[in-house]
């Protein structure tokens, strides 16, 4: 699979953004201004573009309580989003559903999802109208490893095979569960081999290497559009930061978080790798960096100016009509 | 020596039982056809039972407060003349009550189910009573009524000729398409209605919109219709109430509907849960609404009327009769004023905007007179 | 208009608005039943016959049975009603939503709110409550209190074919979740139900007995057992007001207050549950908002604070009876005026 100038492009920003964003959020988290409970994607940026560079806007995605990467990823407004995290008004979702809830339907993005497991039947009712109505159109879930063990996964997962949908079950194993590791709680090992017994190909990938996920996402999303069911693809990268900010990671080392930050950013692969192929240049890239680093700037600042909504806005919004 | 015995008449199709409210004689009273003998009270509407002979009133048998079935024994009438022994009622009840089964045999007169038949493609739905080689009286309610308003006059009147009463298109069970939604496009489906009976000559009787609709029927088709009966009738003055208009199509509930339902009636207290839920029930229908909006735009603009149909009356060969209530607070009885000579006005006191309900044996007595 | 059973009012409310609007799908375990079998398609057509015949008419693409897979299930219609179709699906019986509630009550709920607005739900849930079937603690609970008290849930009890019809298509139609009640012992209760389609209003109660005594509200099934002792006490010269509420969200408790007012006394039976069920709900809003009506304390006639039992004779003792309702009643006609302190 080849990809034009225009497409790394876009991957780098979207990567580089989602880096941005959630190193800006660790930092803006420490002032307390940040109400309620942050998880981070860094170091998991890959998985998210290289998936979401096959989907248009009209195509849906589940996500997870992880959610801030596959938002960017799916091209979800940032300044909404960072309003949204800081609970203001503006926000994506008008400040009620916060960092664990970011949702925006008109760009696919199905929500974050604060239950583990929770998105996976979801994404099986967004293939299945795509499905009903004939638009070609496909469906994504993101889930983890933890969400991987969760029976919603294996009940969505075998309905989807049943019912022949187009879905693509991405199941990012970051290595752990909260503070479980995933070679403990996975009872197989083998996230992807489990997927393939449901009766629908799955891969295991390289989650650092954008490069590998978008060749398998292209292929399970192209296969879905033709109507050749489900496929599922295990994504393994490491996360930068704890569980959720302020967990202080005593479930591992401090060499192993050493590690990943130094052979398993997949930003720096990503560069490293086009700018040595000479498809795209430092200097490119460079000014994504400047670019996204100002959206980020002014992302926060219009954020901490808004104002929450007023407490009239309680009571609004539980029901289209009552 | 005849005994006669005054029963529980049944008003419409879904009335099973009735419950004396009050009695307006006494044993030993002598009485006349058409007297008032007592009130009785369904679920949807309470009216006066009027006696159907002439006599004296020698028993009563069913006290205030007690529910009978339709049909059931209210009270025993001795014919003019007759001095029965109490032995002799005594034997008459119970010879009644021995034989009365509820919900047994149909009364004379009593409607069938409704009936349909297609007009022009559009479904009608009506009632049919009586037989005989009269000339039919086909009834035509007003907007956002049906065949079922009639349910104190149609079998009365269908003693003496059939009688028809249907549902106009957007109503009850007929289709809920009116088209254009005007005067002109209803007559003209009345008139398919005649010609799919085979009816060539009716008696027609409208009430407030279904008045505009036999009026135009008449102006279209003058040879068709051998009298005219307008009750509280559109087609004759300038102005309806749009406010009842506009509370009647936007009501949802029991609470929005009750207080525009009270402008139907002086009486307001005879607007009961019933009466509302049947209403409701024909405006939760599919299409209802927006038929209703059609015809309100098309037939009674900002709350003024498009037919002016006063010129059909002019003909002295057609009898015509108008009847109003003076409380009507729909169309005013004051479109009664300045008709010709020949046409018989009633309007009658304590009587809203529905007096073949609220005044239903007075109604039904000139209906009677008129027709012959 | 003719005679429609509660089950005949469904499948007619079903077939009219899947041929009015291709959006609306059916999808559950067995709602055509026979897929993958030897034998017939359609074999089901739900466990009690009420999708029955539409996989004819519209395909298995709009009839879908699943697997046995209650979570894939309510996910999947919550998935498929944010995105552009009106699902109908099924929760066989109200007692499996204990392995997926998450998908009801964290997912289709509160997507409206937790979007900020933007999420529409238009998904129907149809399922089976209902004791009095010898079919024991899993099978036969009416747990309707339970989504009640979800916000973002509309539930709907319907006690009546008429009443079947018209909100199982408003059901359809509405913009919300929806889970729609049927209760096991009324799918033959017949009664008079339009052809055409018709939608009633969530919210809004139905009178079923006039009176000026008591006043008994009660859902589904209990709608029956009032009505039953109302008409008993009418002949004795007691008048008894019954009101179904048809929907428990939105409840219409402006009809219940002024039937309280009128009458003074309160009777509620209530399936649902002894403990913070509906009657309780509905006592502690009467107390509050109406206590100045009461002319004596509110009576709550409920199941007992047990699970469903099997035996005949344990479960017989366990449904709200018309004689522990008429006790009721009767009870609360002999209790003195309350006596208000100056």
């Amino acid at each position: 699979m080849t990809f034009s100038e225009s497409q790394l492009l876009d991957a780098y920003r979207r990567m580089r953004t989602i880096r941005d964003f959630e190193e800006r959020i660790h930092t803006e988290n420490t002032t307390g201004d940040i109400p309620g409970f942050v998880h981070l994607y860094a170091g998991q940026e890959a998985i998210a573009t290289g998936v979401c560079l096959h989907l248009s806007e009209k195509d849906y995605i589940g996500s997870t309580h992880r959610g801030h990467g596959h938002c960017i990823a799916k091209l979800c407004d940032v300044k909404g989003m960072m309003k949204e995290i800081f609970g203001k008004q503006g926000g994506l979702c008008a400040g009620k559903g916060g960092s664990m809830h970011i949702a925006d339907l008109s760009q696919g993005m199905l929500g974050a999802n604060a239950i583990v497991g929770g998105n996976p039947p979801l994404a099986v009712g967004a293939a299945l109208t795509a499905k009903t109505k004939q638009t070609r159109h496909c469906a994504v879930s993101f889930t983890g490893d933890g969400g991987s063990n969760q029976g919603t996964t294996f009940e969505a997962m075998n309905m989807a095979v049943v019912l022949q949908l187009p879905v693509l079950f991405v199941i990012e194993n970051n290595g752990y569960g909260e503070g479980t590791g995933a070679d403990y709680a996975v009872g197989s090992k083998d996230i992807a081999g489990r997927a393939a017994g449901f009766g629908m190909p799955a891969v295991r990938v390289d989650g650092t290497d954008f490069f590998a996920v978008a060749e398998a996402a292209g292929e399970a999303i192209e296969r879905a559009r033709n109507g050749g069911g489900p496929s599922a693809i295990e994504a393994v990268a490491m996360r930068f930061y704890g569980h959720y900010e302020g967990d202080p990671q005593t479930y591992r080392s401090a060499e192993e978080l050493k590690r990943i930050r130094e052979d398993s950013d997949c930003l720096r692969i990503f560069r490293t790798r086009v700018t040595a192929e000479g498809t795209l240049s430092e200097a490119q890239l460079d000014a994504i960096d400047a670019e996204v680093a100002e959206l980020i700037d002014e992302a926060v600042a219009e954020a901490r100016a808004a104002d929450y909504p007023p407490v009239s806005e309680l009571t609004t919004d539980v029901y289209v009509s009552y | 020596m005849s005994l006669h015995a005054v029963k529980v008449p049944k008003w419409g199709l879904s009335m099973e039982e009735g419950a004396v409210v009050e009695w307006h004689v006494a044993e030993g009273d002598d009485i006349a056809v058409g007297d008032e003998l007592l009130e009785v009270e369904t679920s949807k509407i309470a009216n006066a039972v009027e006696s159907p002979v002439a006599g004296r009133v020698v028993r009563i048998v069913a006290q205030p407060g007690e529910t009978l079935a339709v049909g059931g024994l209210l009270a025993v009438i001795a014919a003019a003349g007759g001095s029965p022994s109490a032995a002799e009622i005594d034997d008459f009840v119970e010879a009644f009550h021995a034989n009365f089964v509820p919900g047994g045999d149909e009364e004379e007169g009593a409607t069938a189910g409704p009936q349909t038949l297609d007009v022009d493609g559009v479904r009608i739905s009506y009632l049919a009573a009586g037989s005989g080689e009269a000339i039919p009286l086909v009834l035509v309610h007003g907007f956002g009524g049906d065949a079922n308003n009639w349910l104190f006059n149609l079998a009365e009147l269908a003693i003496a000729r059939p009688v028809f009463a249907l549902d106009l298109p957007g109503h009850g069970a007929s289709t809920k398409t009116v088209g254009e939604g005007s005067v002109a496009s209803l007559a003209a489906t009345l008139l398919g209605f005649l010609d799919a009976l085979a009816i060539p000559r009716a008696h027609l009787a409208g009430h407030s919109m279904g008045g505009a609709v036999v009026l135009e029927a008449t102006r279209r088709a003058p040879e068709r219709v051998a009298s005219l009966a307008l009750v509280a009738s559109a087609g004759l003055g300038g102005l309806v109430n749009g406010e009842y208009l506009r509370g009647f199509i936007a009501g949802q509930s029991r609470r929005d509907m009750k207080p525009v339902l009270a402008q139907l009636f002086c009486d307001p207290s005879l607007v009961s849960r019933d009466l509302i839920e049947d209403i409701l029930k024909y405006k939760r229908l599919d299409g209802v609404t927006a038929s209703l909006e059609t015809l309100s735009a098309g037939i009674f603009p900002g709350g003024r009327q498009t037919a002016a149909l006063r010129g059909v009356l002019d003909d002295p060969a057609r009898p015509a009769l108008v009847i109003w209530g003076r409380e009507d607070r729909i169309v005013s009885s004051d479109d009664a004023h300045g008709l010709p000579g020949h046409v018989r006005v009633e309007v009658l006191d304590d009587v809203g905007h529905m007096p073949h309900m609220e005044a239903a044996g007075q109604v039904n007595r000139l209906l009677q007179e008129h027709l012959g | 208009m003719a005679r429609k059973t509660i089950r005949e009012a469904i499948n007619e409310a079903l077939r009219q608005e899947m041929a009015r609007d291709p959006d609306v799908i059916i999808i559950g375990e067995d709602v055509s039943g026979g897929a993958g079998g030897s034998g017939e398609e359609d074999a089901y057509g739900g466990v009690m016959g009420v999708t029955k015949g539409l996989i004819g008419e519209f395909g298995r693409e709009r009839v879908i049975d699943t697997p046995i897979s209650e979570s894939a299930i309510m996910g999947a219609a919550a998935g498929a009603a944010t995105t552009g179709l009106r699902p109908v699906a099924e929760l066989m019986f109200v007692d499996f939503v204990g392995v997926c509630f998450d998908q009801i009550m964290n997912q289709a709920a509160k997507f409206r709110y937790m979007f900020g607005g933007k999420a529409r739900t238009p998904m129907v849930l149809r399922t089976m409550i209902g004791a009095g079937f010898r079919a024991a603690a899993q099978h036969s609970q009416s747990l309707y209190h339970l989504f009640t008290a979800v916000p973002g849930l509309k539930c709907v009890l319907p006690s009546n074919a008429y009443d079947a019809k018209g909100l199982m298509i408003q059901a359809i139609r509405d913009d919300d979740p929806v889970i729609f009640f049927e209760h096991k012992a009324l799918y033959d209760i017949a009664d008079e139900v339009p052809d055409e389609a018709y939608t009633i209003p969530f919210g809004e109660a139905n009178f079923t007995r006039e009176g000026d005594d008591v006043t008994i509200v009660a859902f589904s099934r209990m709608v029956h057992i009032a009505n039953e002792v109302a008409d008993k006490l009418r002949r004795e010269g007691v008048s008894v007001e019954v009101l179904d509420p048809r929907t428990s969200s939105p409840l219409d408790t402006d009809s219940i207050l002024e039937s309280v007012e009128k009458t003074g006394r309160l009777v509620i039976v209530d399936e649902s549950a002894a403990r913070c069920g509906l009657a309780g709900d509905i006592a502690g809003m009467v107390a509050q908002e109406g206590f100045d009506f009461l002319r004596g304390p509110i009576r709550q006639v409920t199941v007992p604070h047990t699970p469903v039992p099997f035996a005949p004779t344990l479960e017989d003792a366990y449904i709200p009876s018309p004689a522990k309702v008429e006790a009721a009643v009767r009870q609360l006609l002999d209790t003195k005026p309350r006596r208000m302190s100056a």
